[in-house]
């Protein structure tokens, strides 16, 4: 199949900055995978993800994994998902868990930082290492996914470079795992997010 | 110039040394997780007791939630 065959009917403006775009993923999880899984259909050029675990069954019921891929390296499950759907995809994956070093290391030329990390810690983590080292990078983050119903509590904070997708109050229950629906419209508005972000920057040069 | 600050929008009075703590402790903002901006620059978590708040400050509190 030819590259141009396969990338038809795409927005003549907006397609070809997506597809100079590199975007960076901090997990492939919930969020990561699914991300990673519409910036790939849409045509972003390169991601750049990085995460440190494994396929497990209970990851089936939100992550864009199969049955199949249970025991996989995430990061290595994901790129084979991903170039099912688009084969000229640039992806650099990184099995590893990201601290202030590795982020500053793997992250320091992305055009936009997508946070899809499961804990609270990380996000904080990765929000002040952006806006100590890279403050001209925007940063999509994500808090309060939890639970189901209730879409139209999800939204997006921005504060300067930083922006947070979703309803800031849902808490985890312990035991409890997210639920697709409501993981996927964060993901989604993430992903969407990002997409304009591109476009809009590339407006202002 | 009037003494406040603006916190999530919400206008509060501002004292001379207020710190982020104490803004966040008069906001009753308990979640673990915060991120906070003062005047777009994020604060980083080990300084919300040492870094004072300017008056006519613009706070932005952001609720981080484990989950993703």
């Amino acid at each position: 199949m030819k590259r141009q065959e396969y990338f038809c009917e795409r927005d003549p403006l907006a397609f070809p900055l997506w597809q100079k775009a590199v975007v960076g993923i901090a997990g492939a999880g919930a969020l990561g995978s699914n991300v990673a899984m519409l910036l790939a259909r849409a045509g972003i050029g390169k991601l750049i993800i990085s995460d440190f675990d494994v396929v497990s069954l209970a990851n089936l019921s939100r992550q864009a994994f199969n049955l199949d891929q249970v025991g996989m390296l995430k990061v290595e499950a994901l790129a084979q998902n991903i170039r099912k759907v688009n084969p000229f995809i640039e992806l650099e994956k990184h099995k590893l868990c990201l601290d202030q070093d590795k982020v500053r290391e793997l992250y320091h030329s992305v055009d936009i930082m997508i946070e899809a990390f499961d804990t609270a810690t990380a996000k904080a983590m990765l929000i002040e290492c952006f806006s100590q080292y890279f403050p001209e990078t925007e940063l999509i983050c994500a808090s309060g996914l939890a639970g189901y119903g209730k879409s139209e509590e999800i939204k997006i904070v921005r504060a300067g470079k930083l922006f947070v997708v979703g309803d800031q109050s849902s808490e985890l229950v312990p035991g409890i795992a997210p639920i697709s629906a409501r993981v996927m419209i964060v993901a989604a508005m993430q992903a969407n997010l990002a997409l304009e972000r591109i476009v809009w920057k590339s407006n202002l040069q | 110039m009037e003494k406040q600050l603006t916190i999530n929008g919400q206008i509060r009075p501002w004292q001379e040394g207020m710190t982020v703590q104490d803004a966040l402790d008069l906001m009753n903002y308990s979640f673990p997780m915060l991120v906070v901006k003062i005047n777009d620059e994020v604060v980083l978590r080990a300084d919300y007791g040492s870094t004072t708040i300017p008056n006519g400050a613009e706070l932005l509190v952001i609720h981080l939630i484990s989950g993703g």
